[in-house]
């Protein structure tokens, strides 16, 4: 397929300034990617090449990078990536039916775009929001607690050209510009919305009507520090943590 | 003296209107315990964390600061400070909401942190599939630089700091910290063998630690009010107060700050109880890679040792609840899948087992199959548990070995039936049965 790239001169700038935010240039390689996709709408065979030009290595190692991310692309994206959450929390209280609705809907299986190009759907796993199952994200922004009837609003609303916001954040940009800000090129968004959605608060709720804090300060308790770093790993939780303390045995 | 139930710290600011500035954190004391820190030794930071008995709040519970002491001070390579912020666990979504509404209290902490380590370079690696929560960051950041909080000579110090953030590209093996650190410098996010330990060589083969948002974030906490009244709070090894996410079939699922130690049954009181009409079946302490637990289990303490005791893990503190709709086998299966698909490849436990896992469960869902097949999953589990190169191959078989310890007849009952004998829409928030709305 024959593919004009959208790469400028202005792209390798920036690539090479993504790669000068870090004490080794490889590092940049995950925003430079982001960036790949913000102007040529996927990761595409000459965003691979520059990214290994720019670093120095081969396409070969960009394209194993590349690759093993789920949120590079190797197809068009849509305008707009919906992504159902379908790990078990969000499945049970119902992001499987609302997946099947979408997917009915746009007519498209996962990770399909709709034939206006509009909208491209995928089922993702946990998103960190499970106070608001079922979750959805547009273009990698939350909407929260969905069901069929929403999210098919939603998806209609974005192909009609209507102006939607994140539940929790501000109105939904295109994909390629939100691949933009994860480059690390901020686009000024980030006082739209509120500090919290009402979840986050609900503790907190709590905690201000029954006059519940936490101690005032300086209060007096046992130290809790361990006695010895084996004990410390006794305690903790996992074998990640026992490997910790061969640092000693050096 | 006595602690109250809840104890918001980290959570405290986030109802205040726009919290996410410097000027409303600012309003609020914030950046004070950072200037505290840099006219204290470096090294007196760090024993009044390790004082403090703050361990690890990204899932294992390490101490953090017996972590911090582990770096090599002798090593002539730079330090580096990397802050854990790729929250992926199925559960857990505490440190997303942080960072939403506050992230100066990261910045603070990371800004203390690294003056404790004595490291001038810090990185922030957000996962990638959160965009206001990266802008979020993005801002504080730059508003810390603009302040004089971090760059040359901060506040007059003398103490440099570069931050940077860096945003991830969707791969759930990058919260194992070494896997991370593959993924910030530009590599494949696969685990590296150990030793050496991050501590010794990590970032850039230098002295390395790694810890989580919300571990990070209590220290400005701790410098702020000293280590006693951290330690005030919490049980005899689980001090502290901690971020409990409640989520699934509960009146209000949300975020609960609480001294570590307090039960499932206290927190599902404060959030309204089950919903309407149906009553708790199974639960997970700290995400899905901790072993599942029962009504049986809800007077536990959910601290480390307490959970620990109960078979379980604390892991996160990311309460799943699902009530009796929900099909346990199915449940499982999702997760298997998921463990399935996030299997980095680089060992073969983990890569072949979880494909293997995901088959003879999907199998068994479907009714199909034989009661062997239970024992067949036990014997797939033991063949991946402890032999796999990291924890995520581990944390696979948890969901399944403690589903078939506590609801074996409930695999029978899909051979039984030819299939699973649950409704899944009445386990929908939208369920028109029942009395949820």
């Amino acid at each position: 397929m024959s593919h004009p790239t959208q790469l400028t001169s202005e792209t390798y700038a920036e690539l090479r300034a993504i790669a000068a935010r870090y004490p080794e240039a490889r590092s940049g390689l995950l925003p430079m990617l982001h960036l790949v996709q913000s102007v040529e709408g996927r990761v595409t065979p000459e965003g691979i090449e520059a990214c290994a030009e720019v670093l120095g290595i081969s396409a070969a190692e960009v394209s194993g990078v590349a690759t093993f991310y789920t949120m590079y692309k190797r197809k068009p994206v849509g305008d707009y990536l919906v992504g159902v959450c379908t790990n078990t929390l969000c499945a049970v209280m119902g992001g499987d039916q609302i997946f099947e609705r979408l997917k009915e809907h746009l007519d498209v299986g996962n990770d399909e775009t709709s034939e206006d190009g509009k909208i491209t759907l995928e089922h993702i796993e946990c998103n960190a929001a499970c106070d608001y199952a079922p979750v959805m994200m547009v273009n990698w922004e939350f909407m929260d607690n969905q069901t069929p009837e929403s999210a098919v609003r939603t998806v209609d609303d974005l192909r009609a050209g209507k102006d939607v916001h994140s539940t929790r954040g501000p109105r939904l940009c295109t994909w390629k510009q939100a691949e933009r800000v994860l480059a690390g090129f901020p686009d000024d968004l980030a006082d739209e919305g509120p500090s919290a959605g009402p979840a986050s608060l609900v503790g907190l709720g709590i905690a201000r009507e029954k006059g519940w804090s936490a101690p005032s300060t300086e209060a007096s308790g046992r130290t809790g520090d361990p006695d010895s770093l084996t004990e410390a790993v006794e305690d903790a939780d996992t074998s990640r943590a026992e490997s910790e303390t061969k640092v000693d045995d050096k | 003296m006595s602690i109250d139930v809840l104890t918001p710290v980290l959570t405290d600011n986030w109802d205040q209107d726009r919290s996410w500035t410097l000027a409303a954190y600012e309003e609020q004391g914030g950046y004070a315990a950072m200037k505290t820190a840099l006219g204290t030794a470096p090294d007196d930071i760090i024993t009044a964390v390790k004082d403090s008995g703050l361990r690890g709040r990204g899932g294992a519970g390490f101490p953090t600061g017996m972590k911090w002491g582990f770096i090599p001070q002798d090593n002539p390579k730079p330090k580096y400070l990397v802050v854990n912020a790729d929250e992926s666990e199925p559960g857990t979504c505490k440190d997303i909401p942080l960072m939403m509404a506050s992230p100066h209290t990261l910045v603070e902490g990371v800004i203390i942190s690294s003056y404790a380590i004595r490291a001038n370079h810090a990185f922030i690696y957000i996962r990638g599939e959160v965009l206001h929560v990266v802008r979020r960051v993005q801002r504080a950041v730059q508003e810390a630089y603009l302040a004089g909080h971090l760059g040359k000579n901060i506040n007059g110090s003398g103490y440099d700091l570069d931050v940077v953030v860096h945003a991830g590209a969707g791969a759930y093996i990058c919260g194992e910290e070494t896997a991370l650190l593959e993924g910030l410098e530009g590599r494949r996010g696969q685990p590296r063998l150990r030793p050496p330990f991050p501590a010794v060589a990590g970032l850039y083969a230098s002295p390395t630690v790694i810890n989580n948002v919300e571990s990070i974030a209590s220290v400005p906490s701790i410098i702020r009010n000293g280590a006693g009244w951290f330690s005030s709070m919490g049980t005899e090894k689980s001090k502290g107060y901690g971020i409990f996410s409640l989520s699934g079939h509960v009146t209000r699922p949300g975020q609960y700050e609480a001294p570590l130690g307090i039960t499932l049954r206290q927190l599902i009181d404060l959030a309204g109880g089950m919903r309407e009409g149906h009553e708790l079946k199974f639960w997970t302490p700290g995400g899905s890679s901790t072993p599942l637990l029962t009504p049986e289990h809800l007077d536990v303490p959910l601290d480390f040792e307490g959970v620990g005791a109960a078979g379980s893990m604390l892991g996160t503190r990311a309460l799943q609840l699902f009530d009796e709709t929900t099909c346990v086998v199915r449940a499982v299966l999702r997760w298997t899948e998921f463990y399935k698909h996030e299997s980095c490849g680089k060992c073969t436990p983990c890569r072949e087992g979880t494909w293997w896992l995901v088959q003879t469960l999907a199998r068994l869902e479907k009714g199909q199959g034989s009661e062997d097949d239970l024992d067949l999953l036990l014997d797939q589990c033991e063949n991946i548990l402890g032999r796999s190169f990291c924890a995520l191959g581990d944390g696979a078989t948890s969901p399944i070995s403690s589903s078939i310890k506590y609801f074996r007849d409930e695999y029978l009952a899909h051979l039984t039936t030819g299939g699973c004998p649950f409704d899944p829409a009445a386990s929908t928030t939208f369920a028109t049965t029942g009395a949820s709305a």
